[in-house]
């Protein structure tokens, strides 16, 4: 009843357990955040637009992308994964999403920030529908914590569009 | 005391969560630095559509499922099938080359659950009993 496996045994349970509760405290403590971010992308140019060999259209465009997602770091908080997708549909498609362009941000300080680049990952259709196209961009993000419960939550910038004819 | 508490928990978290696995050991180095090996993910599997930006578990036929993002999804109109491709955050390609049987999409069949939450470290456990079997 006493022996030293028993004991152990006891001591150990106690402890996980202490600890997962530590855990589900440090991710509940993560809802009393408000976040306020913003976040503001612009097309510079379409640098290509063609019909691929094989059929389906494809983009290259560069965008400016500037933000400030600050608000969304708490203490429990690792990193914030961030991607920029285009959204639109097409004849067939209620929703197309693609995913052009992430970053990973590890420190509150690295969240207020402006690049330019062009689209990191290829912007392919599921076919020949983007002459004239209208589409949103995207902005995504993803708080990863150091332990609990994960928020992702999106901005929707609309007003986008594509050329009429290949360039 | 610890294995029934665990066990106990499991068959909760099945029961809630409505998955099969409702958790899941990361045992590659892709998502990091998100997602390191040895972290355990909770999963939840609901109906709700598969949406860019969410990381999913997907077992198209191989011998460990894959833990990664979704970066496209084509969606069509009708049957509400959904084209998925997913890539790991540390990867610089997409997952095309991985999938089984020279799919190039993903469908939601395939997928286990998506990633709600989860703990760093524990799954240490797990994965030192599989490569070190003494049970």
């Amino acid at each position: 009843m006493h022996s030293f496996g028993y004991r152990l045994n006891g001591l150990l349970t106690f402890a996980v357990t202490i600890l997962a509760l530590m855990c589900v405290i440090a991710s509940l403590s993560d809802n009393l955040n408000i976040p306020s971010p913003s976040a503001e992308i612009q097309i510079m140019n379409i640098n290509w637009f063609q019909k691929q060999p094989k059929g389906s259209d494809e983009v290259i465009l560069t965008m400016n992308i500037s933000a400030d997602l600050q608000s969304l770091f708490t203490w429990n908080t690792k990193q914030v994964f961030i991607f920029v997708a285009a959204e639109y549909e097409t004849r067939k498609n209620s929703l197309n999403q693609v995913s052009l362009w992430d970053a990973i941000i590890p420190a509150k300080e690295r969240a207020k920030f402006w690049i330019r680049s062009s689209n990191k990952y290829r912007f392919v259709d599921h076919g020949k529908n983007l002459r004239g196209k209208e589409f949103n961009l995207t902005l995504h993000w993803h708080v990863m914590p150091k332990t609990g419960k994960m928020f992702a939550d999106k901005i929707v910038m609309s007003g986008y569009s594509l050329p009429e004819e290949y360039i | 005391m610890v294995i029934s508490s665990a066990l106990i928990i499991w068959k909760g978290l099945i029961y809630i969560t409505g998955s099969e696995s409702p958790v899941v050991v990361v045992l590659s180095g892709s998502m990091e630095p998100g997602f390191k090996r040895g972290d355990i993910l909770f999963l939840n599997m609901n109906k709700d559509p598969i949406r860019a930006g969410q990381i999913v578990v997907f077992n198209d036929g191989r011998d460990v499922p894959i833990v990664h993002r979704v970066i496209e999804v084509h969606e069509q109109r009708d049957s509400k099938e959904a084209d998925i491709l997913t890539k790991g955050d540390a990867n610089p390609h997409d997952d095309r080359m991985l999938y089984t049987s020279s799919n190039r999409w993903l469908q939601r069949k395939y997928i286990m659950g998506r990633a709600v939450g989860f703990l760093p470290y524990v799954g240490w456990l797990t994965i030192i009993m599989t490569d070190k079997p003494i049970i």
